[in-house]
Parts: structure tokens; sequence; C-alpha cells
């Protein structure tokens, strides 16, 4: 692989990363990176999700502390206990969803923790509307102090956001995909405000997925893959294939051992299904044995899909057949009844009853196996625990101990029990292997190869593109809630799909 | 966890109101007789069996403050129904209790479900609500002894084997609860819907009406002692039971039931109705002014909640040290909404 040195730049760094380390139980989230952000200049952070690039936001804005490496500001190493730390030196984030509170002014929002104070050590209204008028005018925001912040559109609320980064005197700007939610033109005015904030000498950390407004507003750029930053330099100097190789390269075909099944006869067929909101006329059919891999960028639909398929939302129009017949998927039960079960990303939200013991975690979705007359038997229940913890090989003291004391890739196991326990035909995984390390994730295709040749039909929803590569049947790609495209396994390249699920064609 | 008979904790609970008793015994004699502690069991079972309902409904992550005023308002309509009608028997008038104690549980249940009334806003009003209609009914008259018929009077006080009725009623209930708790679907649901309502609802668990039955347990149970606290008392009037639906909250916290939802045992609610009723029985004995047995209960749930607290705050840290582990990005910015 390619990696390009940081080219050579006449200016001081404002801000240096070096050799930053982040772990977390099971992961390393961060591997010895180092990032370089100079006074006037916009870096582009870019990386697949779960690259560690918000783990490195959060580490620059002290909400986490590195377990290795240094940061350094004006040459000066800085450690950052807390986030107040961090804003006192300088450093300030304006995050993805904008955390800012609906009930309040929009002069309240951006001072709120900061408000000036008149001598009783009252809140200085006076002073603080005035104050805001004057930063909301620097960005040219024709948005008034007084108004309520639940009155504004959500461009408009990015604007507030960017105003209170500025209302800390802050040096370095990090924008976390601040243009996910923004219209073209809406763009246009943040780009516009971010070219003032370059001359008033502020560095700035960019993070998107969209090459495009990379390529627009930044000169710099940092590639990050699994917690490392694999390339740096001027985006004037490298083209976008490079950029794409930097973020994908690796060879994918040892690590996910994809089995060759059969593939059967058609058992799900989707047509034209749409959402009010969160996707439209997505049409797909999966077929026995088959794994259909389902990817996109966050926020381009694939979950809210998926729990369309379980019940848990409605559609607006569409429908689905199982093995030839209409389904009405009003509820979970239904989808279960059905034969189709969804593993959900967040195992510890959605998944689990961490409380709960294994083995009535395991029997929640199948009480009417387990049970007489609505009473529970528990011998049955322990059985069926058991089954299916040994053919996960799931590791735990005993089956009556609670989940949430279990290992995050052995909650899995349970949350992946619980639905094998109810015989489905179509399983959803969404993002199966997240968080979790290189081995389990290897255990985890391993089984699901098993899956597929046992004759269940697979839906694994994954932002990690080797994944989708390797383990993936054919590919369906999302973008903003439409379909981008289908592949078959044989036509999959990795620059495909990347390009499909970010628009760059 | 639930299939254990007593855990740490309620061994800890037993273990100290043991240790009150033997306090209580040393300073009057013939506090810890048989007679003496089964008085104080009798005394104490209509709070078991409401802290019992109010258990089922804290399960989901809801909570019923309208018990005591279901109590009286199903008290009034039984003793009304006893004094007008003597010749209802007596099986028939505990069914209607029970009844119409459903009933009013089931409209809070029904606003909690359907409109999506938080429990705590559905059950403050209902509160009023019950006790207004227990007035309305009865025109703010009592129900006085020389009205009911003896058997609707003596039934709960018929001492069997040395304890009255009423505390069999009690052992009963508990029974029952206990199997439905730990044996049935039902009861497995409930801890699954409070436990993890999301969870639970991608379990093909219908949270809602889960809440709804639990509501309904509560009322019924609430029915049932409407009649028991009439006749004990052998008094009907509307403010009977008045503020008795925070003993029956205060039963339930400090017998460990998590007001977080989905952890809690029969056990528990009961031993801490049982340390509730040994501190009201005992305080008198050794001349200690009701006004301190209120002061030193309030403390008792201030320390029970503070338990309560650090046990949920570990397990907090655990499933956020777990969510760590499966997605750091989303932590963090969860973090990052709480410190910017």
């Amino acid at each position: 692989m390619s990696v390009v040195q940081a080219a050579h730049h006449t200016l001081t760094p404002l801000l240096e990363m070096r050799g930053i380390s982040k772990a977390f139980p099971g992961v390393k989230a961060l591997d010895q990176v180092d990032v370089i952000l100079y006074p006037g200049t916009v870096t582009a952070l870019i990386g697949e999700n779960g690259a560690g690039k918000s783990t490195l936001v959060k580490i620059l804005t002290g909400i986490y502390q590195p377990d290795g490496g240094e940061i350094l500001v004006d040459g000066a190493p800085v450690e950052f206990g807390n986030a107040d730390a961090a804003i006192r030196s300088g450093i300030t984030a304006i995050h993805q969803e904008t955390v800012l509170f609906d009930e309040l002014s929009v002069a309240e929002n951006i001072f709120l923790g900061h408000a000036p104070r008149d001598r009783l050590g009252l809140v200085n209204w006076a002073a603080m509307n005035a104050r805001a008028a004057a930063l909301l005018t620097s960005i040219d925001a024709p948005i008034s102090p007084y108004t309520r912040l639940k009155d504004l559109s959500i461009a408009h609320r990015h604007l507030v956001a960017i105003a209170r980064a500025l209302s800390v005197e802050a040096r370095v700007v990090i924008m976390d995909e601040p243009t996910a939610a923004l219209s073209y033109k809406e763009v246009e005015d943040l780009f516009r405000i971010i070219e003032r904030l370059k001359k008033q000498g502020k560095a700035i950390l960019f993070i998107s997925h969209k090459f495009e407004e990379v390529y627009e507003i930044a000169e710099h750029f940092v590639v990050f893959r699994d917690g490392r930053s694999i390339g740096s330099g001027l985006l004037s100097q490298t083209g976008q294939d490079e950029i794409v190789r930097m973020m994908v390269g690796r060879s994918v075909e040892h690590v996910f051992p994809k089995v060759d099944v059969t593939i059967g006869n058609t058992v799900l067929k989707v047509s034209g299904y749409s959402h009010p909101t969160e996707f439209d006329n997505i049409s797909f059919d999966l077929h026995r044995g088959e794994i259909l891999g389902l990817y996109g960028l966050v926020g381009a639909g694939r979950s809210e899909l998926c729990q369309a398929l379980f019940g848990i939302t409605r559609p607006s129009a569409g429908m689905v057949e199982l093995e030839g017949r209409p389904i009405a998927l009003h509820s979970p039960r239904d989808a279960i009844a059905a034969g189709i079960v969804y593993v959900p990303e967040e195992r510890g939200r959605h998944g689990v009853v961490l409380q709960m013991p294994i083995f009535q975690n395991i029997s929640m979705a199948t009480l009417g196996k387990t049970t007489r007359a609505g009473f529970l038997r528990q011998a049955e229940e322990f059985a069926l625990a058991r089954r299916y913890a040994e053919r996960l090989d799931l590791r735990a003291a005993a089956l009556s101990v609670p989940v949430g004391t279990l290992s995050g890739g052995n909650q899995q196991k349970v949350v992946v029990g619980k639905w094998l326990a109810t015989r489905p035909k179509v399983i959803i995984l969404d993002e199966p292997t997240k968080g979790i390390d290189i081995g389990s994730k290897a255990a985890v295709h391993a089984f699901m190869s098993e899956l597929a040749s046992e004759g269940l039909s697979v839906i694994m929803v994954s932002s990690e593109l080797p994944e989708i590569l390797g383990m993936s049947d054919r590919v369906l790609v999302m973008r903003e809630g439409r379909m981008a495209g289908t592949w078959r396994r044989d036509e999959l390249d990795a620059e495909t799909l990347v390009r499909a699920a970010t628009g760059n064609v | 966890m639930m299939s254990r008979i007593l855990t740490y904790r309620e061994l800890l609970l037993a273990a100290i109101i043991i240790v009150l008793i033997a306090v209580f015994a040393y300073r009057a004699p013939g506090f810890a007789s048989p007679e003496s502690l089964a008085n104080i069991f009798n005394d104490t079972a209509i709070l078991i069996i409401l802290a019992l309902g109010q258990m089922a409904v804290i399960l989901t992550r809801s909570i019923d403050l309208s018990v005591a005023a279901n109590l009286s308002f199903t008290g009034m309509a039984v003793a009304m129904m006893n004094a007008a009608y003597p010749g209802i028997p007596l099986p028939v008038l505990i069914l209607c209790a029970l009844a119409i104690g459903a009933a009013l549980g089931a409209i809070n249940g029904f606003m909690v479900w359907k409109i999506g009334i938080p429990a705590i806003v559905a059950t403050l009003g209902t509160l009023t609500v019950y006790r207004g209609m227990a007035f309305v009914l009865s025109g703010g008259a009592w129900v006085n002894q020389t009205q009911m018929t003896p058997i609707f009077l003596d039934a709960p006080r018929t001492s069997v084997l040395g304890l009255p009725v009423l505390g069999w009623t009690a052992i009963l209930v508990i029974a029952l609860i206990a199997v439905t708790f730990t044996r049935t679907v039902f009861g497995r649901t409930l801890y699954a819907a409070g436990g993890n309502p999301t969870a639970a609802l991608y379990a093909g668990i219908n949270v809602g009406r889960t809440r709804f039955f639990a509501f309904m347990l509560s009322g019924a149970l609430a029915g049932l002692c409407g009649y028991l606290w009439v006749s004990r008392y052998a008094v009907a009037y509307v403010d009977i039971a008045a503020g008795f639906e925070l003993d029956t909250v205060a039963a339930c916290v400090i017998g460990g039931i998590s007001t977080l939802g989905g952890i809690g045992s029969v056990g528990g609610a009961v031993l801490g109705a049982l340390f509730l009723g040994v501190i009201k029985n005992a305080l008198p004995v050794i001349n200690i002014s009701p006004f301190w047995q209120m002061a030193i209960s309030g403390l008792v749930i201030i320390i029970a909640v503070l338990f309560n607290a650090r046990q949920e705050r570990r397990k907090g840290r655990l499933i956020l040290r777990d969510a760590a582990k499966q997605r750091p990005s989303l932590v963090n910015a969860q973090a990052g909404g709480a410190a910017a």
C-alpha cells in the first residue's frame, strides 16, 4: 500500500497529535495515529465507519484520555483531563447531531456554561444577547438570538452550533460530518463560513464521507483505517482513487472464509418497500442459503429497512412475500411467527436483558415452546438454552448467570441463540461483528457460512467493506434511503461499492 | 437471580429485621413472642398484598400511585353493598372487590398503554379521581360497624392456627404471586418488559399490554385490600388508607425492587413490607412517638434508595463498558453530548 507522506508545509502546526492510541476492552480503537493541523487550513479526516474517527474527536475534546501518545498545541504538550480543559485550550467540536437545547433561546444555547455575568454573578442578558447577535452576524447567520432553538431548521441549528463553537474563542474547530443533514444550498453556506474561519487562522478538522465536499473545502487529508493513520498529505496531489484504496486496501480473501453454498429458490421477495421518511422503493429477492450484504453509509436507511422487515416500523408502501405468500408484518411477533428474525446492532440496548439469566434470554422469543398453559417449564428452558449455548460455543460459568456478566462476544452469542431457537427462515444480522475482536469475527463469519449452508437466508447489514466483500453472495447498496444498486459476488469490488454508497460515480 | 429464593440482599434485609425484633424484644419483653409476631404479620398483611401489586407495576418501569385511592373506593363500594343488601354472600362481595379494583387498575393501564400518559401522571390523576368517586358514591357518609353484617366483619379476623385469616390471605397472595412471577409467561414478560423494553419488543413481547396487565393486577389486589381494610377496621369512609400508596412504594424500594424496572423479587417486596411493619409496631411499644416513626421510616427509605442507587450505578458502568466495547463511537457521542 502506498503511504503519502505529509507534504512539507511552511506553516508551523497549530495542533499535533503524535502516536495517539486508545483501546477499549476487546478492541483497539486507535493505534499510534498521527494528525497534524495547521492554522488557516482545513484537514479532512477520511475513513470507513469504525475507523476510529469519532474516538479521535473525543480524545481531542477531552472526553476520552488517550492510552498513549501526546498532543501538542503550539508545540507545547497538553493534556485534556476533561471537556472543559480542551475548550480552554481552544479546541471545540461541532458534532454530527448537534447537541443543543430545544427549549432555550439561541443566545442561551450559544453561551450555555459560559454566559457573561454581571457584578452580582447573575447572567447579564443584555451582554449575552448582544454578543450572540455579533457572533451570528460574523458568520452571516440570519438568526435572532432570542429565537427558541426548536423553531429553527436543522441548517440553522448547525449555524448556532458553529456560533457556540466560536463563542469560546476556538482556535481548532472540529466538524464531525457537518453536512450530513444539510441540503446543497446549506452546504454552500456552511463552506462560506468555513472559508471565513480559515481566514481568521483557525485550524479545522473536517470529517466527511463525501469526497466531493472534501476536495472542495479541504487542503490536507488524513486517512484512517482500522484505528491507524494510513496516509496523509495534500489533496491537490492525491487522486480520489488513491484515497479510496487507502480507505479499503487490504487483502480480503483470507479473513473471511465464505463457504460456497448452492443458492436455492426465492425465500423472501420485497417489492417497492417504502417508508415515509427513512427509505424509498426498495426491492430485492433473497434466496435460500444466500447471504445478502446490505452496504451503505451510516444513515443510509439500512437499519430502518431491516426494522420494517421485522415489523417494528410500518412501511408506507410495498409488499413482502415469504415463500410466495404475501405476509403482513405489524409487529415483531408477526415477523417471528413468519420466520424472519432480526439481530440488532446494539446488543446491550436492543438484544438482551442484561440482568436476566442467560437461559431466560435465550428462551425469550420462544416462550410458547417452553411453556404449558402459560406456565414456564424450566427444565425445557434450560435444555433449549443448553442446546444453543453448546452450538454457539457460549462461554459462561452457568446458564443461570445474568447476561450482563458476559463479554461482548458472548452476549452476541446469547442474542443469536435466542433467534436460532425460533427456527427462522430469514435472519437479519445488523452489524454482526461491530466492535468485536478479529478472532471472534472469524467465528461469527464461519457461523454465518454454516447457517447459510443449512439453508437459512441471511441479510447482513455491515459498514465494513472487507466483511461485505468477503461474506456476501450479493450486495445491495443503499444511499440516502434509496437503492444505489445490487451486485453479484463475482462483480464485486471495493471501489464500486464505495462510489455507490458515497455517490461518487 | 429470580430462580434463587433469597439473594444476598434479601438475607441481609431479613437479618436486619431479626436484629430489630431482638433489640425491641430486649427493651420490651414479649415483643418477640409468637402471638406478638403473628400480630405484626397480620398488621402488615394489607401492606404486603398492596406492595406485591405495586411490584408488578414497578417491574415494568411504571408506578401506581392510585392503589390507596382504589382501596378506598372499592372498600366503600363493597361496604355499601353489604350494608344495603346484607343477603349478598361474602364470596360474591370479594369477587366484586377484585373486579372493581381490577377495573380501576385497567383504567390506569389503558391510559399508560394506549394513550401513552406517563404512569406517574396517570395514576396521580386517578389517585384524586378514585377518592373523589368514593366521596360521590358515599356522599361523604361513613359506613359504620353496625351497618355491616357480622360475617363481613368477622371473616378476616377468624383465627386459624394462631394466625387470623387476614394473615393467611397475605400468605396465599404471596404464594400465588411468587408462582406467577417466577413460573408463568406473564411473570417472565414483566421482567423482560421492564428490564429492557426494546429487547422485549424485539423478542415479540407486547410491552404496553404487559404494563396494562400489571396495572390490572395491582388494581385487583388493591380492590381485595379494600374489603380487607374496611372489614378489619370495621368502618368505611373516604379517607381510609390516605397516603398508603407511598408505603407500598417504600416497601418495594426497601425490598430492592428497582424503580428502573426489571429487577426485584417477591421475597424482597415482602421483606420490605415486613420491615416497615416491624418498625410501625415496635416504636410505640418502646415509647417512641409516631412522628419519630415517620421520620425513621423516611430515613430507611432514603438509605434503601442509596443502597439501590449504588447497586444500579455499578450495573450502569457495566453496561457502559460493554457498550464502549461494542461501539466506542456511540458512547463517545453520548458522552460528548453530556459534556458539550
